[in-house]
């Protein structure tokens, strides 16, 4: 059960960070995740009056406030373009509709979920998160960071890729995932990453070359074995090592014929 | 602390604790459609609109719904009665522990898209279980309430 001692609306960043440098107290975010904890918190933080609830689009970048939902994410034809759909086949099969529209980008990426769904596209499309302490940085950097006590104000993500595909595995529809995979097209070349393996999602590259002829039929089982092989994997009440193994072959095939498919 | 909202159109003030959930705090106004069903933000059975978004009351603080309107079942009678005729023709529930919170969300989906096919349904009522029925029956009641809407909303065949 949660246990909260004071609630405070911030009403600056400042105030908000300030707050939070105390250990018993929390940002607060969706906070359906954190009422899932046995908790006592001394003040819960609340940013819903700082205006971070919004997605800005420019010819440069998206500029994703932290509050704001999952729901809206997905709902938002810009970035749904930009992916080719990925943004929305990512957080669709997350709960419910209901849920969408408490659960914050800021909280889900915040938390570093090994589950996070967004954490695994975002990763695979060079986003970077805006800390109000620490300033911008790679999300993957943030991702491997020990917890801080700071703000996520922002998730930008530079129009930088071209196609995305994201793809997870679930035992029911709505559940955590098993696996979750994405991989996107970017300047440097073809980057994905894996999340749910149960830990937080990991980028990965085309270190061997693999790829670098083309997706073919084969060069996609190849780099799916090679990328099976490379993964540290393991298992949790949803599915075993082995399990997720053989998943991520065919998770990483299926996803990137369905990229070459796009171009 | 004092919060004040609105609450299906009037203004509500109470004194509450900083953890009171807003399924808590409804059914203490005595919004008793608002169901405790997971409380793990599952299964919809709580589900409320927040300045017209469904939400899981279970998992929002009433303390941050403060200032904002919250709508329950209560406050959309008329837009609910039109066709929840047609969940109970198909049979579709059996002990309506679940039915506020179905009738909640599809009336957010049909006001969000108002012909929505099969798919659709079943994606935005994929946070709604029940654990009676196997979802046909309501598909069915609101394909049903649908196609009576398109020929016009006369005769309902009763």
């Amino acid at each position: 059960m949660l246990s909260i001692g004071q609630y405070v609306r911030a009403q600056s960043l400042e105030e908000a960070y300030t707050l939070c440098q105390k250990k018993s107290s929390v940002v607060l975010g969706g906070i359906l995740w954190l009422k899932m904890q046995n908790r006592t918190v001394g003040t819960a933080i609340d940013l819903c009056d700082l205006g971070l609830e919004g997605i800005e689009e420019t010819e440069e970048e998206f500029r994703i406030g932290a509050m704001t939902s999952l729901r809206a994410l997905e709902t938002h034809p810009g970035l749904n373009a930009y992916t080719g759909g990925a943004m929305a086949r990512c957080l669709g099969s997350i709960v419910g509709v209901q849920f969408r529209n408490l659960a914050t980008i800021g909280g889900s990426l915040y938390g570093r979920f090994g589950f996070s769904d967004p954490l695994t596209l975002l990763m695979a499309l060079g986003a970077k998160v805006e800390l109000y302490h620490r300033g911008v940085l790679e999300l993957e950097e943030f991702a491997a960071l020990p917890f801080e006590r700071d703000i996520l104000v922002r998730v930008i993500l530079p129009k930088t890729t071209k196609g995305a595909v994201y793809l997870s595995q679930r035992n029911t529809a709505t559940d955590f995932p098993v696996l979750t995979f994405a991989a996107a097209r970017r300047p440097e070349g073809l980057v994905c990453a894996l999340g749910a393996r149960p830990g937080k999602a990991r980028l990965f590259r085309d270190e061997e070359g693999i790829l670098a002829g083309g997706i073919t039929p084969e060069s996609a089982e190849t780099f799916g074995r090679w990328l099976a092989d490379q993964a540290a994997l393991g298992h949790d009440l949803r599915a075993g090592e082995e399990y997720r193994r053989r998943i991520c072959r065919v998770l990483a095939r299926r996803g990137l014929l369905e990229l070459a498919k796009e171009e | 602390m004092e919060i004040s909202l609105t609450l299906n159109g009037k203004t509500v003030k109470a004194q509450i604790a900083p953890d009171t959930l807003l399924l808590d705090f409804l059914r203490q106004q005595g919004c008793l459609s608002v169901k405790r069903g997971c409380e793990t933000a599952n299964c919809g059975l709580c589900t409320v609109f927040l300045d017209e978004h469904p939400v899981l009351s279970c998992g929002v603080l009433a303390a941050r719904a403060a200032g904002h309107q919250v709508r329950t079942l209560e406050g959309l009678q008329s837009e609910a009665e039109e066709f929840v005729g047609f969940i109970a023709d198909q049979g579709a529930e059996q002990c309506g522990f679940c039915n506020p919170g179905f009738v909640m969300n599809t009336i957010a989906l049909l006001r969000e898209n108002p012909d929505p096919t099969d798919d659709e349904i079943r994606a935005f009522l994929s946070g709604n279980l029940c654990r009676c029925s196997g979802y046909e029956g309501q598909l069915r009641g609101i394909r049903a309430y649908l196609d009576w809407k398109k020929k016009g909303g006369a005769d309902r065949g009763e």
